[in-house]
Order: structure tokens, then C-alpha cells, then sequence
């Protein structure tokens, strides 16, 4: 029964043919030499040269990287605490409509978050341009960030929190020297998952941004409904290929990590 | 001191994202739903405002009787924007069935997979949702087209001889919607089907339960939780999607988060595309109440 049976694998295999083969044609065509992406005419860098001397695609990447890392950083500091008061302060007034507004984001149409936010920014005179963008991704990615650390959080042995505290250390120095250490995985992975929802994001930056704002999804799109070019498709290959270069990097982090763990533990006991 | 630094510091927890949502979540639809019912006007911004918040309470009775709902009969009487709030809502449904279909055997198989193979696989599903989802969305068109590479490719096998008209048809927004919502589907169908005791099958098949009947009678109803979070997952934000029915579907698709779009940005009518998307709303809030108990209910578990 335990075996892995042939339908097993033949779905499992269909099924990661099908999420991967369009991206892997993607970047196979933006090394193409000819400009149509659907005829192969030789392997060549051209389309890369051109992209770099692309100015407007290069400054809408520069915007896209400084919102990321802002609208990211800041997420997940607002969604760790969302975390922390749904897991640790059960009871408090309002928790209903609190945890109500950490979930309802993740599923929310981004047309209507993106139009709700550009009608909350002109209703307070807030000129539209680099902040509005990083305050609209910071909302949207909180909630995200909040589900990937609640998660750890939920499956944490308060007790060691507990002893600190009652050992003496106040609540503050008990979340930094012993909460946050061991969520640390998981608040870090919270941060690349809101960068890469910042990086992604067409529909919320466009109702939001003003006029010197442009990011690089936006750039994207206005190029891509005059018709696919190699030289997007060599942009995509170069945000999947640092994609890729993050997730690889954090998982082996956290792999090393879980290894010295078992190594320490290990060492605790032989020293016993 | 102790006692006052926790107190503090448990506020400052709660209060801070709460404040943070408040404003820029929650203050932003009473916005929204304001807007919907004022006038559109040639002005920057664009509409004249029913009530100010320097009014107060008394002016908000006094204007309340003034409250436009032209906007909202304006949408009943076209018949544009209900085919679009129809089609949105079927398309997503299908789309979120076809996702269901094709997601299940992958999550069971991952969830079959040796233990060693399981954290590459979960790992495998979650990478294409780290790359863009425009991108994903792009690449399909290079496939679609009439002279792309799936009708170059049936053409070369022989499969048929006129290319399929794919590209810019209903069939093509089924097909990005599923690709790109996929692994929303199969991450929660994955964790319920992982959890599961496979002592439980092995029980059913001692006492002589045919394979596929024990599959019916004891896994896919353990799997129904599973099933609820990740249909959600899919159906909601696939009913407001503007980027696939955009690139990928016709001039003759109707979806709803592309006429708000268009209503928005081309035609600069914000009442009326506040008034689109108060409608949107009010058709989401049970599937989106549903998701938040099912979520509400797994963390309650997880307690």
C-alpha cells in the first residue's frame, strides 16, 4: 500500500510538466537570435545587450527593488506583531474583526484593494508616486507575512518562553533573545515572500502609483500588449534566475541551520 | 515595572498592525462605498463627493437623504455589467473545478511520494508561485498563439493540420487560470492528504473494501477540508482577475475585474467603478466569510 504506484508518479510527473514546461520555453526563447519568441534561429546574448541599454525598463527596475525591500522590510515587522497578538493575546476586544482583516487580503481581488487604497490616498491629498506603492504592498503583504510566522508560532513550545519570563526577563527581552531566534526561519521566509509579492505585483502598483513610479511588472505589461519580444522574455529569465538564486540560498540556510541544531542537540545530550 | 513593560508591550502588539489595518484595509471600502454613490464630474478628482468627514454627524444625516444610487441602478440597467458579473463568476467556478481535477492526483501522488521525496516535491510546487505571475501569464502566450508552439508542435506530430484557435478564447483564460492558481490548490490539499493515517485505508481494505471504494468512502472525505481552503483559494481572487482575461482572453470575454479596469482607467468614471466594485464585493463576502472559518478553525486546531 505504502509503495508509490505507477498512477502516483505519472500524476506527479504530468503535473510538474505542466507548472514548469511554459517557464523553461520562456527562457529558451529569449536566447533566440530571431525576434519572433515562437521560431528558434540560433543561441545569442543579443537580446540581454539590448536589455541593459533599455533606460526606461532599467529605472522602472531600480523603483521595483527599492519598493520590494521597504514595502518588504516593513511587512514583516507589522506582520510578525499581527502574529504575535493572534497567537499569544487570545482574548482582546475586536479579535474578530482583527483576524477578519489578516485573512481577508489573502484572497481579496486586487482590483478592489488597489482601487480602495488609490480612493483612501486622493480622499487624504496624498500625491501618488513612490510611497503610495510601498504603503499599498506593505498592506497586502503583512497579511501574508502574518500566515507564514503564525504558523511557526502556533507550533512553538511556549514553555521556554514562560521560563525566561519567569526567570526575570521582561517581555520584551524574552520576544528578542528567545521568540525570536527560533521564528527566525519562518519570519525570514515571511520577508521573501513579501519581496517576491512587492516584485510581482501589476494591478495594486498601477492603481497606486503616480507619475516617475513606474515599476517593472507595470513596464512589462504596457510592452507586452504591443506584443511578445525576446528582450521581455530575457527580463523575465533574469527575475526568475534571481528567483531562483534567493530560494536556493534560503534553503540550504535553513537546511545548515536545521543541521547544526540536530548537531548541538546531539552534544547537549553526549555531554550528559 | 515588569508588570507595566509587559502590559505595554502586548498593546504595542496588538495595536500597531490593528491601527495599520484599520486605515489602510478596512477605512478604505466605507471610501469606496462613499464614492459609488456620489456623481461623476469633469475634475480632478474626478466625482463630486456626497459628504465630507468635516461634516459630522449631522451633516452625514442631513446628506444621507441625498444619496445618489444612480450609479448602482445605472449598472442594473446595463446589461454589460451583469453578463460580466455572470461570465466572472462562472469562469472563475469552472476554472476552480478544472483546478480541482487536475490538482488532486498531484497532491495524492505527493502525499504517496517516499518521505525523503516530500520536501523537494511541497518545494517544487511553491517555486513557480515565487516567480512572477505575470510572467506565467506571459509565457503561455508564446504557447497559444495560432502560429505558436503548441499548434507548431500537434501540427508537426500530425495531430491535426489547422492550427486551434486557442489564443485570445474563453478556453485560454480556463487554461491560465488554472496554471496560474495550481499550487493554491495543491498546498492545502497536500497538507490534508499528508496528515492522513494510512492505517485507516489499510483497515477498510483488511475488512475487503475495494481500492477505489476506500478512496471514495474514508480518504476524500478526510481530504474535504483540504478541498474547501484550496477551492477558495482559487475561486475568490479568480473572480475579480483582470491580468489573464487581459492578455490571454478576447475583445468578447467579460470578466469583472477587466470592465473595472477599463471603466477606471479608460473611461476615468470612478463612481461608477467604485460602484462596480461595492457589487464585486458584496458577491464575495460568503465565500470569503466561508474561507476566513475554515482558516479561523485550522488555527484553532493548530492551538
Amino acid at each position: 500500500m505504502n509503495s508509490w504506484s505507477r498512477f502516483n508518479i505519472v500524476s506527479v510527473v504530468l503535473g510538474f510538466t505542466f507548472l514548469y514546461l511554459p517557464i523553461v520555453l520562456l527562457v529558451i526563447f529569449s536566447f533566440n537570435e530571431s525576434k519572433l519568441v515562437t521560431v528558434w534561429a540560433g543561441f545569442s546574448f543579443k537580446w540581454y545587450v539590448s536589455l541593459f541599454h533599455n533606460q526606461g525598463l532599467m529605472d522602472a527596475a531600480w523603483v521595483t527593488v527599492r519598493v520590494g525591500l521597504l514595502a518588504a522590510s516593513i511587512a514583516t515587522v507589522l506582520g510578525t506583531m499581527a502574529a504575535l497578538a493572534l497567537t499569544r493575546y487570545t482574548r482582546f476586544r475586536g479579535r474578530l474583526l482583527f483576524s477578519g482583516m489578516v485573512y481577508a487580503p489573502l484572497v481579496m481581488p486586487e482590483v478592489i484593494t488597489g482601487l480602495s487604497l488609490l480612493l483612501l490616498f486622493v480622499a487624504i491629498g496624498f500625491d501618488r508616486g513612490f510611497w503610495t506603492v510601498t504603503l499599498a504592498h506593505i498592506t497586502f503583504s503583512m497579511c501574508f507575512v502574518t500566515v507564514v510566522v503564525q504558523s511557526r508560532l502556533l507550533s512553538f513550545d511556549r514553555s521556554i518562553e514562560e521560563a525566561a519570563l519567569d526567570l526575570g526577563a521582561t517581555p520584551v527581552r524574552t520576544f528578542f533573545e528567545v521568540t525570536l531566534p527560533v521564528i527566525a526561519p519562518a519570519v525570514l521566509s515571511g520577508w521573501m515572500l513579501a519581496l517576491t509579492l512587492s516584485l510581482d505585483d501589476l494591478v495594486i502598483a498601477s492603481f497606486t502609483s503616480g507619475p516617475g513610479a513606474t515599476t517593472l511588472p507595470m513596464k512589462i505589461y504596457s510592452q507586452v500588449r504591443l506584443g511578445v519580444t525576446p528582450e521581455i522574455n530575457a527580463a523575465c529569465t533574469i527575475l526568475i534566475g534571481l528567483v531562483a538564486i534567493g530560494v536556493v540560498i534560503a534553503s540550504v540556510m535553513t537546511k545548515r541551520r536545521e543541521i547544526q541544531r540536530q548537531r548541538d542537540e546531539q552534544a547537549a545530550f553526549a555531554g550528559r | 515595572m515588569n508588570k507595566l513593560g509587559s502590559a505595554v508591550f502586548s498593546r504595542l502588539v496588538i495595536i500597531i498592525p490593528y491601527a495599520w489595518l484599520l486605515f489602510f484595509f478596512l477605512i478604505p471600502f466605507f471610501i469606496v462605498f462613499r464614492i459609488s454613490l456620489s456623481t461623476t464630474a469633469i475634475a480632478q478628482p474626478p466625482y463630486t463627493p456626497v459628504f465630507a468627514l468635516s461634516d459630522g454627524l449631522s451633516g452625514l444625516w442631513a446628506k444621507i437623504g441625498q444619496f445618489h444610487f444612480d450609479n448602482f441602478v445605472w449598472l442594473t440597467e446595463d446589461a454589460l455589467y451583469f453578463n460580466a458579473y455572470i461570465s466572472s463568476v462562472w469562469i472563475a467556478a469552472l476554472s476552480t473545478f478544472i483546478t480541482l481535477l487536475i490538482g488532486y492526483p498531484i497532491a495524492y501522488g505527493m502525499a504517496q511520494a517516499p518521505r525523503s521525496l516530500r520536501p523537494t516535491l511541497l518545494m517544487l510546487v511553491i517555486l513557480p508561485f515565487w516567480t512572477s505571475f505575470l510572467i506565467r501569464v506571459y509565457a503561455w502566450i508564446a504557447i497559444l498563439k495560432p502560429e505558436g508552439l503548441l499548434n507548431q508542435f500537434l501540427i508537426g506530430i500530425g495531430v491535426i493540420h489547422d492550427p486551434l484557435i486557442i489564443m485570445n478564447t474563453n478556453w485560454a483564460i480556463y487554461i491560465g487560470i488554472v496554471y496560474s492558481y495550481l499550487p493554491f490548490m495543491v498546498l492545502p490539499l497536500y497538507s490534508a492528504l499528508e496528515k492522513m493515517d494510512n492505517t485507516l485505508i489499510e483497515a477498510a481494505q483488511d475488512l475487503g473494501c475495494p481500492q477505489i471504494t476506500a478512496f471514495w468512502k474514508v480518504t476524500f472525505p478526510l481530504s474535504i477540508p483540504g478541498i474547501v481552503a484550496g477551492c477558495m483559494l482559487v475561486f475568490i481572487p479568480a473572480v475579480g482577475e483582470f491580468v489573464i482575461p487581459d492578455l490571454l482572453g478576447g475583445s468578447q470575454t467579460l470578466m469583472i475585474g477587466k470592465t473595472l479596469w477599463t471603466e477606471f482607467n479608460a473611461n476615468r468614471d470612478w463612481p461608477v467603478s467604485a460602484a462596480v466594485a461595492t457589487i464585486l464585493l458584496l458577491i464575495l463576502v460568503v465565500p470569503i466569510v466561508f474561507f476566513q472559518n475554515a482558516q479561523a478553525k485550522a488555527e484553532e486546531q493548530g492551538r
